[in-house]
């Protein structure tokens, strides 16, 4: 797989949309692919995302938009392709590993660890950044008591984002689900990446939630200086806040551009839909 | 060193743990004083701490990593028999036999931990009931490997034979630990009440606190969700792997203690039997509740002795009241008349109450 990856050249400047990219783009992703016993669920999937570009992945249901998410984040190791982060090369890395590199998802079905407390749901979150040993913990040494604290302090500033100060004592389990979507978003956060992935993260919100997700995936970017790509059905929101949107249909990208010129693209709306049969 | 609310309630939690362990060790020291313990209950005393340590370290693989085991009894053997070893190995070289037994524990939870070791790392890779069909594999093995080892001392050492024991050479002035399927023999009783409430009381310590640290919030993750705890940066195996060989080594200790109660002890008694009886005390107790296990060990061991007047229907009144406490501990009416119950105790008064979700 490694060697496959390496075969395909960096992608060359000419697909590079008109925008502020930044040095180096934070993520460029050239030709990926997976199949699934001979289906091609991605196919040569092609995009660049800036180092503080909100970008959207849209797309009718089972285009393949989750399944580029667990590409991106090695869920799924890709057949073909390369995935470069920050400009490195993320073939044969883990989920870990990827996560370690600066990646951060939520789920579309949510996975919280649900029997836990909201706080320790964001420690966990927090696990690469206060570190010591188990030793250090059986012992309670002050290295302990110290990171411990630094944690705890951490993760009620990472839930005052979305005011979420005062659950921090609640299961997570409990949580109604606007919240449970918002908590995701925190526990990625904590692990501090440099690109996050929100996967449908409107589903199930109300108009007026999904009015407050909107402005707040704008302050999490702007707090954080990191890149966003969602995947989201809510046409609203994505053609409100994204910058850059890539349209996928049976796992190929048909359309790329800025919302204005989705939003008028034939073969965006044929896909969505369905094609004008001839009289 | 301010606390949170959070930290609080564990902080109560964990002291009625604590102080439930010292209590009993108490109220025993006190009925025994008086003349009042029965000589067959004072047999028990180890062997219920023993229980006790390997129940609470077999909820850490099965409650907080959330991984089947049934093979707890065999780190429970490797520890035992270890533990006989050195404990024998170091009688002319050590007179006190504290020493001897804390050198027979330690050195029973590192075997036990380095083999929890070897079984975990390739069984740890896979999903699903592997776990549990290994160990269940690896207790028997480690049953039958030590039915057919011999070991002896000799004058220029440690002798260990696989066939028999004319065949360790040993002479006049050796003495023989291990005699294959009849065990070993002539062992010390080094272990006491007291040794095991402290080992108990390490253990709790252990676990508590590697259950509420970093460490322990990513072994649950893991437990609650792989692919969201990796996707955090939690290496999976390395959790696994910590959580397993703790529990391991605790078995090994545990394993230590009961040899050191006997004069002899053979690998028959580390059955598949065990294992199970082991795991009924943690489902008994609450998968993932350490002072359920405690609880749930104690009285488990002590019901048969309890049950005597029954004579040959004592294993079956033994059955019937498993089952009955697992039928009323998982009732969710009685459940709630319980939490009523607490909720009246605790405000005095008989209120309107919320239903809790």
């Amino acid at each position: 797989m490694n060697n496959l990856a390496k075969m395909v050249p960096v992608p060359s400047r000419a697909i590079i949309p008109e925008r502020d990219l930044g040095s180096t783009p934070i993520l460029e992703v050239s030709h990926l692919g997976i199949s699934f016993g001979g289906l091609n669920a991605v196919e040569d999937f092609n995009i660049i995302v800036g180092r503080t570009e909100i970008a959207g992945l849209i797309g009718p249901n089972g285009a393949g938009k989750t399944t580029v998410f667990n590409l991106l984040t090695k869920v799924y190791q890709p057949t073909r392709g390369a995935i470069l982060l920050d400009g490195k090369d993320t073939a044969g890395m883990s989920t870990m590993q990827i996560n370690q590199a600066g990646i951060a998802r939520t789920f579309q079905n949510i996975r919280l660890f649900q029997a836990l407390s909201v706080e320790d749901n964001v420690k966990i979150g927090l696990h690469n950044q206060f570190k010591y040993s188990t030793l250090n913990a059986i012992l309670r040494l002050p290295r302990f008591w110290d990171a411990e604290r630094k944690a705890h302090d951490q993760a009620l500033e990472l839930l005052s984002i979305f005011n979420m100060e005062h659950m921090a004592n609640d299961t997570a389990g409990s949580l109604p689900y606007g919240a449970q979507r918002r908590l995701e978003i925190v526990r990625a956060l904590a692990t501090r990446p440099s690109l996050l992935l929100l996967d449908e993260p409107a589903a199930g919100m109300n108009p007026s939630e999904t009015e407050a997700l909107m402005a707040n995936i704008i302050k999490i970017r702007d707090m954080f200086q990191i890149a966003i790509m969602l995947i989201e059905h809510d046409m609203r929101l994505v053609m409100g806040i994204c910058e850059g949107i890539a349209v996928l249909n049976y796992g190929k990208i048909i359309a790329k551009g800025t919302p204005e010129e989705i939003q008028a693209n034939p073969a965006v709306i044929e896909a969505y839909l369905g094609q004008k049969k001839e009289a | 060193m301010k606390l949170t609310k959070t930290g609080q309630k564990r902080l109560v939690s964990n002291s009625i743990t604590y102080g439930m362990v010292v209590l009993a060790f108490i109220l025993v020291q006190i009925v025994d004083s008086t003349g009042h313990l029965t000589s067959s209950l004072r047999g028990q005393l180890v062997p219920i701490c023993a229980y006790i340590v390997m129940a609470v370290s077999l909820n850490l693989t099965v409650g907080v990593l959330g991984e089947l085991s049934l093979g707890h009894a065999g780190f429970m053997s490797l520890g035992a028999f270890s533990g006989v070893i050195v404990s024998l190995g170091l009688r002319d070289m050590v007179g006190a036999g504290p020493l001897r037994l804390l050198a027979a524990l330690l050195v029973g939870a590192v075997i036990a931990g380095l083999f929890g070791f070897v079984v975990g790392v390739p069984a740890l890779r896979l999903r699903g009931d592997y776990l549990a069909i290994v160990t269940l594999a690896f207790g028997e093995i480690i049953k039958n490997v030590i039915n057919t080892i011999y070991v002896g001392i000799g004058p220029d050492g440690l002798r260990v034979s696989m066939s028999d024991q004319a065949s360790l050479g040993l002479g006049e002035t050796g003495t023989v630990i291990l005699r294959g399927p009849m065990g070993a023999v002539g062992v010390d009783k080094l272990a006491s009440f007291g040794a095991g409430i402290i080992l108990v009381l390490i253990t709790l310590f252990i676990v508590l606190n590697l259950v509420h640290s970093r460490s322990g919030r990513a072994i649950m993750a893991v437990r609650d969700n792989r692919i969201a705890a990796e996707s955090v940066g939690i290496s999976i195996t390395r959790y696994k792997l910590t959580a397993f060989i703790i529990s391991a080594a605790l078995a090994g200790a545990a394993g230590a203690l009961y040899a050191l109660n006997y004069s002899t002890v053979v690998a028959r008694k580390f059955d598949f039997n065990t294992s199970i009886l082991v795991l009924v005390f943690v489902v008994l107790g609450g998968i993932g509740n350490i002072r359920g296990s405690i609880i749930a060990a104690a009285v488990l061991t002590v019901l048969p002795e309890m049950l005597r007047a029954f004579n040959d229907y004592r294993m079956l009144a033994y059955a019937i009241i498993l089952i009955l406490v697992m039928l009323t501990s998982n009732n969710d009416r009685l459940k709630q008349l319980r939490w009523r119950f607490i909720a009246r105790f605790r405000r005095g008064t008989p209120q309107q109450e919320v239903d809790h979700e």
